[in-house]
């Protein structure tokens, strides 16, 4: 792989919550750093409140960044005017969790494509913006016939497919998919997870694939990240993070995702995870894990772990079994 | 799970009174709940799963919904033909419910302590004392850490997956002898759907009663599940024990939905085998079986007209299609995603 894509490096996002004495910071994101090449996908797992999505609008500017870099294709995204920002939109897009709520209910679903078309001045008249509406409906498995219906008109799984064609309106290299299929029936989920494989390998898009369901994830990806509170613990090619999972939250992860197979699944040990997951406005010092950790011992309290190379090539993991590499706390 | 039989449910069927004729959501299951059993029944969106059980107690609105057929309670109550007062006093008594998202099913202005002992003071006519005790039993089952002080709070000061406990909690008030658990875990991550589904299973064991679990995850029926019901279009297409339903899927679409799920250590990745189409709207049902629209093994014209019946191919194995798919086909389809490497279990070093 030559220069990546994208690369994202340090990257927080901090929320102000309450006001004057009660003001506090939610650190949704905080310090995140990630690697996409062109054509590749990216999985980006971990459970709600954890920062993936955060940290996909990020990295699209569609929430400002409070700190770190993103750079893509060489261009410092966090640098650029707003002039520019929309200009380097077209390049990269985005497909959010709910087509219903992300398509405007009072306009024709070809409008909807059409906007972006005409947003970044992509088509020479009316019959050249119709025809292009029609081939990007085509491509995402729909009639073009269907360019004048409403988004309730649609089942889910048909109206994620018109999100998916809007995103593709502008030619993008790359698109953050944001939980693009917990929201459909699994008969369906199946058909636009192929419909994403499908477009990838025509049009060469990189995505970066945001779920929680490690097995879709897993599927879909060519290498995985797994955040906990704000941080990437562990980052793998899919398989090695599979059979060799370092995080002892990894591990918990991927023992508890159900197994459709009886047999499997029940003779399955479960590393059982006592407790929730602590507030992102007070995270907990040194390891974030360590709360709930299966595993943890003294140093985890005192040094913040960083990711080091752990196992196979190109496996990373943020824990201090591993050795101890990651910033001292101060008291 | 013992042989007794504490809800039997015949010719259930729900349909509602729509702008474009009659929806008819719910066509005819039929199944026996056993003390003890956990019975799961699978479908997507529209399949009838979640209102042909609440349609047992009416947790439906009458009209425009209309149920027909008979479900006993214990071998003595029929629930369907019950007026309102008598099924009060079966709605959380006997039958216990706990539902998808607990942020909803949960009253935000009141304490988590009035809310719990509500029912039982007016099925079981507790003092306030004594219900208040029993509801730190309660909390303490469902693993909520300092259940005194945590009565007197209210839902939103607790997380997710704690908000769940307390309505599992709820449901478990008054010693059902049936909890309906209608998607209790899609809401929740992961984790915490493995500590409640754990937690279900233990207070079942505990307790003895009969659990329904509705579900559109097959992961999780394949844990928790002894028998299951696959619902595609209202109907049972298939029903067997979680074992078989899993060795030997016989109905198209139990076959299509097991292919068509990514399994965790594919190595392979090719396209995933897809169901094409979507199910039908209830309003506008094909005339012969239900899934013909969108079936690959069809090969037969009765498909297209006819509805088939629910036969049994095996002991206690029984399948609504005229089609038998062949065994080899359907391990093949099974096979396809499944070219898995092994889970690493739980390693010895370490883990607690």
């Amino acid at each position: 792989m030559s220069a990546p894509l994208l690369q994202v490096e340090d990257l927080s996002v901090h929320f102000t919550v309450g006001r004057g004495r009660a003001k506090q910071t939610v650190r949704a994101v905080d310090g995140v750093d990630l690697t996409l090449g062109a054509g590749e996908t990216l999985g980006l797992v971990g459970e709600s409140g954890c920062g993936k999505t955060t940290t996909g609008l990020a990295i699209l500017r569609l929430v400002e960044p409070t700190a770190g870099r993103v750079t893509f294709d060489g261009t410092d995204v966090r640098g650029l005017s707003t002039r520019d920002l929309r200009r380097w939109r077209r390049r990269a897009a985005m497909i959010f969790q709910d087509p219903y709520a992300s398509l405007d209910p009072r306009l024709p679903v070809g409008e909807s494509i059409g906007e972006a078309l005409d947003i970044h001045d992509l088509h020479q008249g009316t019959q050249a913006r119709r025809a292009r509406i029609g081939e990007l409906l085509e491509r995402c498995g729909l009639h073009p016939r269907v360019a004048g219906r409403y988004p309730h008109e649609f089942s889910g799984g048909q109206r994620q497919r018109i999100g998916i064609a809007r995103a593709l309106a502008c030619e993008p290299d790359f698109i953050v998919c944001d939980e693009p299929i917990a929201a459909l029936d699994v008969s369906i989920q199946a058909q636009v997870m192929n419909l994403l494989g499908e477009l990838q390998s025509d049009l060469g898009l990189a995505y970066l694939f945001i779920a929680h369901d490690l097995a879709a994830v897993q599927h879909i990806c060519d290498r995985i990240a797994v955040m906990y509170l704000g941080r990437v613990v562990e980052e793998a090619e899919r398989l090695e993070l599979y059979r060799s999972a370092q995080h002892p939250y990894t591990r918990a992860l991927l023992s508890a995702i159900p197994i459709p197979d009886p047999v499997r699944e029940r003779k399955r040990e479960r590393i059982r995870l006592v407790g929730d997951v602590p507030s992102p406005i007070d995270p907990p010092s040194g390891c974030r894990f360590r709360t709930r950790c299966p595993e943890v011992f003294d140093a985890c309290e005192r040094i913040d772990p960083a990711l080091q190379a752990v196992a196979g090539p190109d496996h990373t993991a943020a824990c201090l079994l591993h050795g101890e590499v990651g910033t001292e706390v101060a008291h | 799970m013992s042989d007794e039989v504490v809800l039997s449910v015949r010719d259930l069927e729900v349909s509602f009174g729509t702008k474009r004729g009659r929806a008819e959501v719910v066509r005819g299951i039929d199944y026996d709940l056993r003390r003890g059993e956990t019975l799961a029944i699978v479908g997507e969106s529209g399949s009838g799963k979640s209102v042909s059980t609440l349609a047992l107690t009416k947790l439906i609105p009458i009209p425009p919904g209309r149920v027909t057929g008979t479900a006993h309670l214990g071998g003595e109550l029929e629930l369907i033909a019950m007026t309102e007062q008598e099924l009060s006093r079966v709605r959380g008594q006997r039958i216990g419910f706990v539902f998808q998202d607990p942020m909803t099913s949960l009253n935000p202005v009141h304490t988590i302590g009035r809310q719990l002992t509500e029912g039982m003071r007016h099925h079981l006519g507790l003092s306030e004392r004594d219900a208040r005790d029993r509801a730190v039993d309660l909390l303490e089952k469902v693993g909520i850490p300092s259940p005194e002080q945590r009565l007197d709070d209210f839902p939103h000061q607790f997380s997710g997956g704690m908000r769940q406990r307390v309505v599992i909690a709820i449901g478990l008030s008054c010693d059902p002898e049936v909890l309906v658990a209608d998607e209790a875990t899609t809401a929740l991550d992961v984790t915490t759907q493995a500590q409640i589904t754990d937690l279900v299973a233990e207070l079942q064991e505990e307790l003895g009663m009969a659990v329904i679990w509705i579900t559109h995850d097959l992961g999780v029926v394949a844990g928790i599940a002894d028998r299951v019901l696959v619902m595609y279009a209202g109907e049972v297409v298939e029903a067997a024990s979680a074992e078989a339903l899993f060795a030997r899927p016989r109905h198209p679409y139990t076959i299509g939905l097991q292919a068509s799920l990514p399994v965790l250590g594919d190595v392979e990745r090719h396209d995933l085998a897809a169901i094409p189409g979507l199910p039908p709207a209830p309003t506008a049902l094909p005339q012969g079986c239900g899934f013909y629209p969108r079936c690959s093994y069809r090969d037969d014209e009765r498909c297209a007209t006819e509805r088939p019946p629910l036969t049994q191919v095996a002991e206690g194995h029984w399948v609504r299609s005229f089609y038998e798919v062949p065994a080899e086909e359907a391990a093949r389809a099974a096979a396809a995603n499944r070219i898995v490497i092994e889970p690493p279990d739980a390693r010895d070093e370490g883990v607690a």
